[in-house]
């Protein structure tokens, strides 16, 4: 078989609240960003690594593409500081409040009108925040692409890609024509940092603007069907007993609550 | 109008999430009034809707197709959606199992719906649907509309009870027109063995950083299989190289919610105790009283979990045999 010829390789990518977050609810009963570092969402980090590792054995360009408001070409520029080619950020107010249909319908906008011709995209295989791991599967279907998703081990070659994936319990080995989007998990890859030069190289690189109107969309197109109407802190744990002393006794004692108070064992 | 539960099945059996969305389902049917179906897809599967029954469904459609014999993301969320366009639905529900949660957003967007994910509440009230779904692996809990008129979700394992219910009604076939999957699965690796999946365990033994290294995981391992437990793992020690991450439990890992969780020398960050604070009960063994899983732990064990934990394994074995 033919080898494959790469030529365009994305990276859909989404900023997302420090894992480390404290979550704090405002006054008008939403989440509050007020203080919050940003980051580029962890599994998006393997898969902008996947991106950059790939074109480096096959050639191509990696573009890296986000929704999201103004404050998120911060996390377009960390690409771009890794080793991404160029930027490109969907931004207008009418997606303030999108789900991930909207977010997987102007992804799907932006790759078959004006970024056509991609032989791979790459995501994380979910957004650490809201953590429905949508965008992925709704985008690969919008594009009539297969999905690897949940992927661990990735390769090229004999004209068709390879995948190892997670599945609950165990794992399943995958092969799939390109072009294809394909679901990152942690273990991947080892994720570079960017590198001095690369940050510098990363404020030069094209970073592109567009709005719906730019994709043919309306706002209406976009109206959110998920929307969070208030969000509460869960209820938090109370410390409980504190066993201590010598070992038999300490497990005597865990084993007894456990089946007495508990009753879980 | 319907309320649909998509069943999952592996190798012909049914898993343990589809009777918990099922029995949501029925809870739910009776608050609203709809009507409750159910969809079982796979290869030789037919024999399925007599277990299925057992849950009080109105009608239980079954697509039997050598097509589906291997799952793909892409098969069956064909098949769903095709479902969902024959029944126009209230609402879906299925299981966030590792296929549930792929197949559900697949086929969403073939239909064109809004789907919320992973839910640990479903309300009917004043004429609609309201959905708790943990954000931020649990640190907010969000609560969700979803427009309609066909609104998908899916339930969180370990959440939902399970009850049977009488008068199931007819089974009747679906054949759907099936795509051809572009992927092809090659081999299929179960490496769980015997111990029940992380996600679905009732029990789950965790190890962290405390251990020390990867061999002592073997205690873990040995306490977990005195109880039928799952294993898991912190973050620190899937980063240290000791534990796969498929074993990891934590903001960027698994979120679980088993009756018992057992954390032994794990401290207690804050992306581990997201992953895992909606356990029902929660043991913490570690050597330093001021480890922060004793602030969430209702039992703390302050000890040096390479003694405690062979400990209570043998006073288990005692206690359970």
């Amino acid at each position: 078989m033919k080898e494959v010829t790469i030529v365009k390789i994305v990276a859909c990518i989404k900023q997302t609240f420090d894992t480390e977050a404290k979550i704090a609810i405002g006054g008008d009963g939403q989440i509050s960003d007020e203080g919050v570092n940003l980051i580029l969402n962890p599994y998006d980090e393997f898969a902008v690594e996947e991106a950059i590792q790939t074109k480096e054995k096959e050639g191509g360009e990696v573009v890296v593409i986000t929704v999201g408001g103004d404050k998120a070409q911060e996390a377009l520029r960390y690409c771009l500081a890794m080793g991404a080619d160029r930027a490109v950020l969907v931004n207008d107010p009418a997606l303030a409040k999108a789900d991930s249909r909207a977010v997987a319908l102007a992804l799907a906008k932006v790759l078959s009108e004006k970024e056509a011709g991609f032989d791979i995209i790459f995501t994380g295989k979910e957004a650490v925040d809201d953590g429905v791991a949508q965008v992925p599967a709704q985008l690969a279907e919008r594009l009539d692409l297969p999905l690897a998703n949940v992927v661990t081990s990735f390769t090229l070659g004999d004209g068709k890609a390879t995948a190892t994936r997670e599945i609950d319990g165990g794992s399943e080995d995958i092969e799939f024509p390109l072009p294809a989007l394909v679901g990152a998990q942690k273990g991947l890859n080892e994720v570079r940092y960017p590198s001095l030069p690369g940050i510098m190289k990363a404020k030069r690189k094209p970073l592109d603007a567009l709005t719906l109107a730019d994709l043919g969309l309306s706002a209406d197109d976009v109206a959110a069907k998920v929307e969070m109407i208030s969000a509460e802190l869960p209820p938090a744990r109370q410390a409980g007993q504190r066993l201590t002393g010598e070992v038999d006794e300490v497990v005597a004692k865990l084993v007894q609550l456990l089946k007495d108070e508990a009753k879980v064992i | 109008m319907s309320i649909v539960v998509c069943a999952e099945q592996r190798d012909g059996k049914l898993r343990k999430i589809t009777f918990e969305a099922l029995s949501e389902g029925k809870r739910l049917a009776a608050a609203s009034g709809e009507t409750l179906k159910v969809l079982v897809m796979g290869s030789g599967i037919a024999g399925l809707a007599d277990e299925l029954k057992k849950y009080g469904a109105d009608e239980i459609a079954v697509v039997d197709n050598e097509a589906l014999a291997s799952y793909t993301i892409e098969t069956y969320a064909a098949v769903l959606a095709a479902y969902i366009e024959q029944e126009n639905p209230a609402l879906v529900l299925l299981g966030h199992s590792g296929a549930g949660r792929e197949v559900a957003p697949r086929a969403a967007a073939r239909v064109d719906c809004g789907l919320i994910s992973d839910c640990i509440e479903i309300q009917f009230a004043d004429g609609d649907y309201l959905f708790k779904h943990p954000v931020y692996a649990g640190k907010a809990i969000g609560t969700f509309k979803v427009a309609g008129p066909v609104r998908m979700a899916t339930t969180r394992p370990n959440v939902f009870a399970i009850e049977e219910s009488a008068g199931a009604g007819a089974v009747v076939e679906f054949s759907p027109e099936i795509p051809p999957a572009k992927v092809t699965v090659t081999a299929v690796n179960m490496s769980g063995g015997d111990r029940p999946e992380l996600t679905e365990a009732d029990i789950i033994c965790s190890g962290g950083r405390g251990l020390g290294g990867p061999e002592a995981f073997a205690l873990i391992e040995e306490l977990a299989d005195a109880l039928g437990a799952a294993v898991g793992s912190s973050r620190a020690a899937v980063d240290a190289g000791w534990r796969d991450h498929s074993a990891q439990v934590g903001q960027t890992g698994k979120v679980v919610s088993p009756n018992l969780y057992i954390a032994c020398g794990i401290s207690g960050a804050i992306q581990h105790l997201a992953g895992m604070g909606s356990s029902k009960y929660i043991v913490g063994i570690n050597k330093d009283p001021e480890a922060n899983i004793f602030n969430v732990a209702d039992y703390g064990v302050e000890g040096d979990l390479h003694k405690v934990v062979p400990a209570l394994t043998a006073k288990l074995k005692e206690e359970l045999s």
